[in-house]
């Protein structure tokens, strides 16, 4: 037994965080956002054509409060890239209409409110985490 | 000060975020759940969005997600 009792959920956010270059936790679905926050964020993301995992924090509220933790961060969504905490809404458009986002992401940084020509929606399957509690 | 289940409003957002960071100037809007901030500080000098965000936030803990529904915000480090 480790000193504090063993938080398998923690670990299991941990993981999905470790093992996706990007993953965004939010409320609801990509394709069925749940906050105007989230479904903003998403849209970043998708405007990009970036593929990313994502979380629904909705399904049970241990989700949210073990992110928070792990990640000292209150508020839903938040992106992680490589592994670190990027952002929520707010430092994600900001990041997006400076180019740094691209950057980050290693896209073509060359021109951020670029028209997408061949619509690629089709982001990976949403993780689904709550039911490993 | 700020007990009970009174709703907050933009003025007492502003007058604890400038209190709580030094030498801090906010813009504060928002309409009792949802809040915008623009709040510049030379607190911010050198740290990071993330971490320029996480002061503001720390002003108000748990209140955030809870009391405070939203907080959207913009930080500017400034001299």
């Amino acid at each position: 037994m480790s000193d504090q009792s063993t938080n398998p959920l923690r670990d299991e956010i941990q993981k999905a965080i470790s093992e996706n270059r990007v993953i965004l936790f939010m409320k609801g679905t990509p394709e069925q956002p749940m906050c105007g926050f989230s479904a903003r964020t998403v849209a970043v993301l998708e405007s990009m054509r970036q593929s990313f995992a994502a979380v629904d924090v909705l399904p049970d509220p241990r989700i949210r409060q073990e992110l928070s933790a792990l990640s000292n961060w209150p508020t839903i969504p938040q992106l992680f890239i490589d592994g670190e905490l990027v952002g929520g809404c707010d430092i994600v458009t900001e990041m997006y209409q400076s180019g740094e986002l691209q950057e980050a992401l290693g896209l073509d940084a060359g021109a951020p409110g670029e028209a997408a020509p061949e619509p690629e929606p089709a982001p990976q399957q949403p993780l689904s985490i709550e039911n490993r509690l | 000060m700020t007990a009970g289940p009174v709703s907050a409003t933009p003025d007492e957002l502003k007058a604890r975020i400038e209190a709580e960071i030094p030498n801090a100037r906010a813009v504060v809007t928002g309409d009792g759940h949802h809040f915008n901030a623009i709040v510049s500080s030379p607190a911010f000098r050198g740290l990071s969005r993330i971490a320029q965000h996480r002061l503001v936030y720390e002003v108000f803990g748990d209140e955030v997600g809870d009391r405070i529904h939203a907080l959207s915000i913009q930080t500017k480090a400034d001299d």
